[in-house]
């Protein structure tokens, strides 16, 4: 148990740090170290990043849940700070520092280099999430109702900006009305 | 009023920001802001509502949480209380920030835990699911409008996307070795006109698409 926590700790303080632009960024490797290096199922790391979405505030609040459902309150406990602690000590020291780089021309060469590398990173959480979700993680059968979903959504998106929340609770009703009726 | 007096009002205005002024602001934007785009509350009531900052202020802001890694949000919330209130605002910040978000997802989380083999609950979450599924792929396309139009960025896109997705290379081989080779090839001595080096900034920071910032 002990040896687990720590090991749960050090693994989510890892993603904390290595979340460059944002937290879709690190829900692939999420998902694989919490699915072959600790006991959780794909099914249940897509039912917990659900959880996020419904809950307002920063979604990936949804870590504490993962750390529940493998190690109990204190498993909560320790991925909450892990993920969480390190990287907001991390910002409070930059935000410190970084009038000192205000003029160094390395600074726009981060920026300008880091971006792509971010949206490719936020590419290949989406593809996590999307092979979790439109195909079944158990027998990769396509769900054609999940894909509509996920197609409407992106639709009504590109077209005005709707309320998040309210698409959430509409697509998760659709789906357990159409499912279950 | 001439701007030079709106801008030492402002600044009176920062000096005597309370600590649980801070979090009370932090805690209604972690509230309120169900399905994301929590970076739009606080840009609403720091900017509007609350006048502690300026637009630019915030946008300078939200450039820096951009370029650190970990969420913009809670960046934003670190930095801005740190700004006013030093290390005691940052931490009333973030925990203003969190605890709503927190609770909910944990209560949400024990509820699932002992209900997860009910079929309705896990229709309603995969639902859910799919919603997400929509909305990742529009932000990661606003985003990323600039990254997909421009060739080399688009080729370091497809590079990051491939090598994590399909190849499964480890996020720290990723971050340490495409993210220096990436960094080298907009080296400050490259070859881009000047113009295009400001025209080709990060995707992050036009205006419009802040609404839809998500985390």
């Amino acid at each position: 148990m002990k040896t687990q926590l720590i090991k749960l700790g050090l693994v989510f303080a890892m993603l904390g740090i290595f979340a460059v632009g944002g937290g879709t960024a690190v829900l692939p490797e999420m998902q694989h170290a919490t699915v072959h290096w600790f006991s959780l199922t794909d099914r249940q790391f897509r039912d917990i990043y659900s959880l996020g979405q419904v809950a307002p505030g920063p979604n990936m609040s949804m870590v504490l849940v993962i750390g529940y459902r493998l190690l109990g309150a204190i498993g909560a406990l320790v991925v909450g700070f892990a993920f969480f602690l390190p990287d907001c000590a991390l910002t409070l020291a930059a935000n410190r520092l970084w009038t000192r780089f205000e003029g160094s021309p390395w600074r726009l060469s981060v920026q300008r280099g880091m971006a792509p590398v971010a949206i490719g990173l936020m590419c290949a959480g989406t593809y996590a999430i999307a092979r979790l979700t439109l195909a079944s993680p158990i027998t990769g059968v396509l769900n054609p109702l999940s894909i509509g979903i996920a197609v409407i959504i992106t639709a009504i998106l590109l077209w005005r900006h709707v309320n998040p929340g309210l698409l959430v609770l509409l697509s998760g009703t659709a789906y357990l009305l159409l499912t279950h009726w | 009023m001439p701007p030079s007096d709106i801008a030492s009002e402002s600044a009176a205005a920062a000096s005597v920001v309370g600590l649980f002024d801070l979090f009370k602001l932090f805690f209604m934007a972690g509230a309120l802001s169900f399905g994301g785009g929590v970076v739009a509350y606080e840009r609403e009531y720091l900017v509007r509502d609350s006048k502690w900052l300026s637009d630019e202020d915030f946008l300078a802001t939200l450039e820096i949480s951009e370029t650190l890694p970990g969420l913009n949000s809670i960046n934003i919330a670190v930095i801005v209380g740190d700004n006013l209130r030093g290390i005691p605002g940052a931490i009333a910040s973030v925990l203003g920030l969190m605890i709503p978000g927190v609770v909910i997802v944990m209560v949400l989380g024990v509820l699932w835990a002992s209900n997860h083999h009910n079929p309705r609950i896990n229709a309603f979450l995969l639902g859910i699911a799919a919603s997400a599924v929509g909305m990742l792929t529009v932000v990661t396309l606003q985003l990323g409008r600039r990254q997909f139009t421009n060739l080399l960025d688009l080729a370091i896109v497809i590079v990051t996307f491939a090598a994590t997705s399909i190849f499964k290379v480890p996020l720290a081989f990723v971050l340490f070795v495409l993210g220096p080779i990436a960094i080298f090839l907009y080296r400050p001595s490259a070859s881009l006109p000047r113009s295009m080096t400001e025209e080709l900034h990060m995707p992050f920071h036009r205006g419009e698409h802040h609404g839809k910032l998500r985390h």
